[in-house]
């Protein structure tokens, strides 16, 4: 293997946890790693790459850059890809990186297979697993052009840390006016610490919260967990919160290690989105719910009398 | 104003997905197919447009005869005329090579698709369309407004959104809320009997990849129940067997 490519994602000048999950997907399959970064991320956290297996990191630092612009990034990674001589490129699956991965799959003539959940078996083609379906099923699938992108599934593959410092390399992309057609007025962050779509614990509320007004225990149940909070579709669509916590899958789809359904039946569409999950934990006073097929961990009972019990409980555990 | 909305011909969200001939056919009995959910957002917002704005919708989809009644049902929600690919859409790669083929010919202003499929959930078509065509492409898009030859829009990022603004022509790949699904009337069913469907020729591309074959998740075990008057057990049993706390 030579030299592999890997978009490494930033927000607020912090590389994503996918990121390093795209930069040690890269280490694992061998070859020298490059990562490509942009926007302004202090050296440290470009050095910290290393950590997770790249050897080298090309940072185009252009304020320019420090906003996912599609275009931009596409054509300054194909120019990446050229410097380099790579074949293969890895990013993470994400809104962005899918939209670039796919302008720089065409740009470059390149394959691409995105949600991917394991290395390539290399002893007949290069064969990559996809999941298909929402996560109800999978498919193998040979990437047979020369050159080849992966966007990796979140959660797919484990961190490697090493304790490696990578050399820092600075970048400068060859961009005009037509990759800046798109132009970003204002970006809003919705509000809390913990973003669903990267969060390792989630508990979401669906309508046996029966209102609104009962979400403040699923909020303090994630407040001691240090989890993200999330819903189910009639949840969101009733407004009783916000689409953004939508969890299914037409909504966000999530891979933590723990999930936990409070209220939530568990139709077909909300499973989806959830089962790449580690751990599945419901609670539901309906002993049929289909959500229990799917769990691990069960409890048939009002969510009014057990979320309480159970804030308590992890209050304690936390002490 | 000109629309081109792509619309994919999915199994229903619903579906149980199984597949045949040793794991290398998608097992369709009994599905019912549906346009793309986001595909639908989509084409509600194209059809709002064409109402506020004044625009005509063309409906686009890569498949087989076996598409017409989902394509015919964009007809009747109101697109005004539709295009038919003669092909099995194979990977994203061969629909966007169709799609923008289909475009370059006819200079559409907008060109709406869903964010992704749900039954290969690439999300890599509007992309790879947008390049093709060196148009800018966004996805995935919230709303969307037209001002004269701009359009604004709200994009999805991780944990919030963008404002952005472009002009057109582009391409976006769409998800809700950019509009309210629409839901055929019987005008509409009446009207899209009679509405042009043009069934076209694929043209050529180079296949990137090849499909192996598929795999169903392993079967979950079973679920452990843990009594409501002791939920400390499953603060336990997460913390000391599962391990994720």
């Amino acid at each position: 293997m030579s030299s592999i490519l890997v978009f490494a994602e930033s927000t607020d000048g912090k590389f994503k946890k996918t990121s390093r999950e795209a930069v040690s997907y890269a280490a694992e399959m061998g070859g020298d790693v490059t990562a490509v970064a942009f926007g302004d991320i202090e050296q440290s956290e470009l050095e910290s790459l290393g950590n997770n297996g790249a050897g080298k990191v090309l940072h185009a630092g252009d304020d320019k850059l420090n906003q996912g612009v599609i275009q931009a990034y596409a054509t300054a990674l194909a120019q990446a890809v050229e410097q380099t001589g790579s074949e293969i490129v890895v990013m993470s699956k994400s809104s962005l990186g899918d939209a670039i991965a796919a302008r720089l799959a065409a740009k470059i003539g390149a394959a691409l297979a995105g949600n991917v959940v394991s290395l390539p078996d290399t002893s007949n083609g290069f064969v990559v697993k996809r999941s298909i379906y929402t996560n109800k099923a999978f498919v193998n699938v040979d990437m047979k052009e020369g050159k080849k992108i992966i966007a990796v599934k979140k959660n797919a593959v484990a961190i490697k840390e090493d304790g490696g410092s990578a050399t820092v390399e600075s970048f400068s992309p060859d961009l005009g006016d037509s990759d800046f057609a798109v132009k970003i007025t204002k970006t809003e962050k919705a509000e809390g610490d913990i973003l669903l779509p990267e969060a390792d614990l989630v508990v979401s509320g669906g309508r046996g919260l029966k209102g609104p007004e009962n979400w403040d225990m699923i909020e303090e149940l994630a407040g001691e967990l240090g989890a993200a909070t999330g819903c189910s579709k009639p949840v969101s669509d009733m407004g009783w919160r916000p689409h953004h916590e939508h969890v299914g899958q037409t909504g966000v789809k999530v891979a933590p290690s723990l999930y936990i359904a409070i209220g939530i039946s568990g139709a077909i569409q909300h499973l989806a989105g959830v089962n790449a999950s580690k751990v599945l934990v419901a609670i539901n006073k309906d002993p049929e719910a289909p959500f229990f097929k799917a769990a691990d961990y069960g409890i048939v009972g009002d969510a009014f009398e057990v979320v309480p019990k159970l804030i308590d409980a992890v209050k304690a555990s936390n002490d | 104003m000109k629309i081109l909305v792509c619309i994919t011909h999915v199994p229903d969200t619903t579906s149980k997905i199984s597949f045949t001939d040793n794991n290398t056919k998608f097992d369709s009995s009994g599905v019912q197919y549906i346009i793309g959910p986001y595909d639908d957002y989509a084409l509600a917002r194209a059809v709002e447009l064409k109402e506020s704005n004044g625009a005509t919708v063309t409906v686009l989809n890569v498949g087989t005869s076996e598409t017409e009644p989902t394509i015919r049902k964009a007809l009747a929600i109101g697109a005004d005329d539709a295009i038919r690919v003669d092909a099995f859409p194979e990977n994203g790669h061969f629909v966007a090579e169709q799609i923008a083929h289909i475009a370059k010919e006819n200079n559409y202003d907008l060109i709406l698709m869903g964010r992704e499929s749900i039954d290969y959930n690439g999300g890599a078509v509007h992309g790879m369309v947008g390049e093709m065509l060196g148009l800018p492409s966004l996805s995935p898009v919230m709303t969307l407004d037209i001002e004269g030859n701009t359009a604004k829009m709200t994009r999805e990022i991780e944990g919030g959104k963008e404002y952005v603004e472009a002009d057109l022509p582009f391409v976006a790949g769409c998800q809700e809320p950019i509009a309210e699904w629409k839901i055929p009337n019987m005008r509409g069913i009446m009207t899209a009997r009679t509405k042009p469907l043009n069934v076209v020729e694929a043209v050529d591309t180079t296949e990137k990849t090849e499909l192996k074959n598929y795999e169903l998740p392993p079967e979950k075990g079973d679920c452990k129940m843990v009594d409501p008057d002791n939920v400390e057990e499953l603060v336990d049993l997460l913390k000391n067997e599962a391990k994720v706390l």
